[in-house]
């Protein structure tokens, strides 16, 4: 029988995955492809929840609908997959609910970007206590890679067949203007940047932002002549590291020069504390 | 106070610490009310930048262990469908309230209907079994609110207040009872091995027990169909059985969760049918068609889903006819029609909105008709 020869997880031949404790393993196998950038995204993030020293028993992740978003399908931690776009107002209630949880919000741009933009804005202008990790891909890839509001302009997607007419945001710039109290932007190539970046995220209180670009070969590669190889290259070759960079200038063009780094770290009052200090009588 | 205050402050007294909403007339003076209470009494409130985010929040704050209610309007009622289903799908407990307004659209946002009702009840994508309930005065919003919070404890699942434009805004006297004479539910909470928990293994009613986030039992929540532990299972046994148990947890309670009030059932030849502001209308030409020589009785409609089919089909086999009066042009009266089944004629006072209707309507019916 098959079952007897496979050597399991945590024997002397196959060593125990070190997020283990942390992953649904009985649900694994995943569902992303071979080459996707998601899943080193979310291992980071793991790893920083770990490292960071909360108490995860108080720590949560919530996600939209999309192939990042089915990260919160996987972590052994209470972890909601809500409804398209709305991972963050969801995740506004559990926090106001209960302000001791740690609240990660772990979505695709597509998410949390179009049909979820107006909620990224105001949760970033009130300063809500959440951390929120956008893994970019450039397009949406669970329906099989369709322009997204990320999308470079002239990149091919399946409804922009002759290229993408539009603009793309800038996300940084995006959650600077609103109001973010930490903003940083890594490729998965920068696994050590992202990890701190993200540990530094969670453990700091307000609204932090964490953009992730990786390589969604299936789609977006593959109609753009992007092997998840080639996309890798171009996160080594065409990035710089310049932290504090002036936000309007993080434009991804990766036919130009895609800036990486920590653009924001600042304080400002989050939305529990400016309620508690104004809505509340005096004890 | 004003319907709109009864309910709010029938949330409160039911223990509603959560409150996310969004502005629209007639139901603003629900956030309104709970903007300057619930920070008084350790909850939160939070306007919210649009009506689908307002009931996420809500459903997110019931996760967080919280009881958290959201109030609107039509054209906000639409916007928060999809999350309605949601909160089906992944048993949340929460309260909506709609105090309805004249559509389709912007329609008239100051004067009142019951047009919603087919929307409370098929307004989500899917099938899924629903509760709403339809109060018809001040005093009744604050109590039926309470209800409504106590149902949706009790079933783990998302409870309609529809109310209208004209309770809402109407100023009546509620008598508020102490705090100890008041009834409030809290969802079943589990016990055991946290390891071993599964998060949609019904108890004895049907209903799963509910964890809050941060206890210790790594809960996983989707809107996709999924497994008692709560992971998706994309197959058709997985949504057999999840829709199964999902409709069944109303079904099977229906005795429990329906609330009809009866008006000389005994020996009424034709039964009026109604809900909400329209039971008032009906109540008086009920009194009028008696004080008339007519035998007219009034079935009062409390909880409007689950439908008291079983009651109507009953009184269909002795009685004469209906008539329903609702402020739309005919919603629960095609209920009725199918729980009559043919037996007797159906009749329907509608009207499209904007006004209450008079008991003369009524009257005119009845004539004309029987
Ligand atoms: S479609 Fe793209 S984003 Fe989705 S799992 Fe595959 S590679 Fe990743």
């Amino acid at each position: 029988m098959q079952a007897a020869t496979t050597p399991r997880a945590g024997s002397a031949l196959v060593p125990e995955h070190p997020l283990e404790d942390l992953i649904r393993s009985d649900r694994i196998p995943h569902i992303w492809c071979p080459g996707c950038g998601i899943g080193t995204a979310f291992a980071a993030t793991l790893t920083a929840m770990k490292s960071s020293g909360i108490d995860l028993h108080k720590t949560c992740m919530v996600s939209g609908i999309g192939c990042s978003g089915r990260a919160a399908g996987y972590v052994k931690l209470d972890s909601f997959h809500t409804t398209h776009g709305r991972a963050i107002p969801f995740a506004t209630g559990l926090k106001l609910g209960n302000p001791e949880l740690n609240v990660v919000v772990f979505s695709g741009d597509g998410d949390l970007f179009a049909i979820g933009g107006n909620h990224f804005i105001h949760a970033a202008r009130r300063n809500m206590d959440l951390t929120v990790i956008c893994l970019n891909n450039l397009n949406y890839g669970m329906t099989g890679g369709q322009v997204a509001a990320t999308t470079p302009h002239l990149a091919r997607t399946t409804t922009t067949p002759s290229g993408n007419p539009d603009a793309p945001f800038n996300l940084p710039l995006l959650a600077w203007a609103s109001g973010a109290t930490y903003v940083a932007r890594w490729t998965v190539l920068h696994t050590r940047e992202l990890t701190e970046s993200i540990q530094k995220a969670i453990t700091k209180s307000g609204f932090s932002f964490i953009e992730v670009l990786g390589p969604c070969p299936i789609n977006y590669g593959r109609r753009n002549r992007e092997k998840a190889l080639q996309t890798l290259k171009l996160y080594r070759e065409r990035t710089i590291i310049r932290n504090h960079a002036d936000p309007s200038d993080l434009d991804v063009d990766f036919t130009k020069q895609v800036i990486l780094g920590e653009f924001v770290d600042k304080e400002r009052p989050t939305c529990i504390e400016n309620y508690d200090k104004t809505c509340r009588l005096p004890e | 106070m004003t319907g709109d205050e009864a309910c709010a402050e029938g949330a409160l007294a039911a223990g509603c610490r959560f409150f996310g909403g969004y502005p629209i007339t007639p139901a603003t003076e629900i956030a309104e009310h709970m903007a300057e209470r619930l920070p008084q009494l350790g909850g939160t409130f939070i306007q919210m930048e649009d009506e689908i985010a307002a009931i996420a929040s809500v459903l997110g704050a019931a996760w967080a262990g919280q009881k958290g209610m959201t109030a609107t309007s039509g054209p906000g009622f639409s916007l928060m469908m999809e999350n309605v289903g949601l909160a089906v799908c992944t048993e949340t407990p929460c309260v909506i309230v709609n105090v309805q307004r004249a559509g389709p659209s912007t329609g008239l946002p100051t004067m009142g209907a019951q047009a919603d009702m087919m929307q409370a009840r098929w307004g989500s994508h899917g099938h899924y079994e629903i509760i709403a309930l339809a109060p018809s005065s001040a005093q009744e919003i604050f109590y039926q609110t309470i209800t409504a919070f106590n149902l949706s404890e009790r079933y783990r699942t998302p409870v309609f207040i529809m109310t209208d434009e004209i309770i809402g805004h109407m100023s009546e006297k509620v008598i508020i009872p102490a705090a100890d004479r008041i009834q409030t539910e809290w969802r079943p909470k589990p016990s055991g091995r946290k390891d071993r928990f599964l998060l949609y293994k019904p108890g004895k009613n049907g209903v799963a027990p509910m964890p809050a986030a941060g206890e210790g039992y790594n809960v996983h929540v989707t809107g996709l169909t999924h497994d008692e532990r709560g992971y998706p299972e994309m197959s058709v046994d997985t949504q057999a059985q999840m829709m199964d148990r999902l409709c069944r947890k109303i079904l099977d309670n229906r005795d429990d969760i329906i609330m009809t009030e009866s008006h000389h059932l005994d020996d009424a030849e034709i039964v009026l049918v109604s809900y909400g502001i329209s039971s008032r209308t009906s109540m008086a030409a009920m009194q009028q068609a008696r004080a008339m020589g007519l035998k007219v009785g009034f079935l009062r409609l409390i909880t409007v889903w689950p439908f008291a089919e079983a009651q109507i089909s009953a009184l269909a086999e002795r009685v004469k006819g209906f008539v329903t009066v609702e402020m739309n042009l005919g919603q629960i009266h095609l209920e009725v029609m199918r729980a009559a089944n043919g037996k007797v004629p159906c009749h329907l006072v509608g009207h499209p909105g904007g006004t209450i209707i008079a008991p003369d309507q009524v009257i005119a019916t009845l004539k004309e008709a029987f």
